[in-house]
């Protein structure tokens, strides 16, 4: 098993939203967060499965090995206003391998000692 | 009221096609923090035999969200109320990377449409091709509307 420890700070999502062209509120006000009843600003998931994704090609050692990626979003990932932002952990387990002979992963992502992510899984292809 | 359950199956017009910028792939990645070289330098990523940057994987986000959003979400027919709806799960498979210079078409399709405990759950899938219909890659996104409170 692999472990990787990625860094999210509220400088990360801004620039995540606009390069991803998400916009939701929720991920940069915090009163608007607030006003719909979350505690504050949270990550995009899309912006966790990011991370999720750079582990992966990562441990593969090669940016086009990815045949299937998927996860449910099953927490937030709540990002304070501070320097210091919040930590969000992933980890990729290898799974066996597919019929095609593609190496099959788990992954888990968790923030706060708490599972952001369920069912996170990737194919990739060996190069 | 539940979402319309007539909707599963509904497939959308093939969306205009998205022309992937090599300048968009290398700000992505900066965003997401991923520094392999062949996202960044079309050099490197010629070397490993692809025309131009590739981008990462979650990089098709950028528009199949945005068009299944025009598209499905806004359907005001379905009558989705998006201040209700949390990202439930995704999933991409893909036939190849995607390339710097390809013209990406979209078809959307409303897969499926559940309902329980007052919520509802609708997956659309996002069939991307380039405009010859070349499968690149799949995209479904699970959506939740959560109930009324």
């Amino acid at each position: 098993m692999s472990e990787t420890t990625y860094r999210v700070t509220r400088a990360d999502l801004v620039r995540y939203a606009g390069a991803s062209g998400d916009f939701n509120p929720i991920h940069w006000s915090e009163r608007f967060a607030n006003s719909v009843g979350l505690p504050g600003v949270i990550a995009h998931g899309m912006f966790t499965m990011a991370l999720v994704s750079r582990a992966v090609t990562e441990w593969a050692g090669a940016p086009d090995a990815v045949v299937e990626l998927s996860v449910r979003f099953a927490r937030p990932v709540p990002v304070p206003d501070t320097d210091e932002g919040t930590e969000v952990v992933v980890t990729v387990t290898e799974r066996g391998q597919t019929d095609e002979g593609h190496t099959k992963l788990a992954l888990t992502a968790t923030c706060r000692g708490e599972k952001v992510l369920s069912l996170a899984q990737a194919v990739v292809r060996k190069r | 009221m539940p979402l319309d359950q007539s909707f599963v199956g509904r497939k959308y017009p093939p969306t205009e096609p998205y022309l992937v910028g090599r300048e968009k792939i290398r700000e992505f990645a900066r965003a997401i923090g991923a520094t392999e070289r062949e996202f960044h330098d079309p050099e490197a990523a010629r070397a490993i035999g692809y025309t131009d940057v590739v981008a990462p994987p979650t990089f098709p986000i950028i528009f199949t969200m945005a068009s299944s959003h025009a598209q499905i979400v806004e359907d005001a027919e379905l009558g989705i109320d998006y201040s209700r709806v949390v990202h439930g799960d995704q999933k991409f498979a893909y036939a190849r990377p995607i390339v710097a210079g390809d013209a990406l078409v979209c078809v959307n399709t409303v897969e499926d449409i559940t309902s329980r405990g007052g919520h509802d759950f609708m997956t659309t899938r996002s069939d991307v091709t380039t405009e010859a219909g070349e499968l690149v890659v799949t995209v479904w996104a699970k959506l939740v509307q959560r109930g009324e409170e």
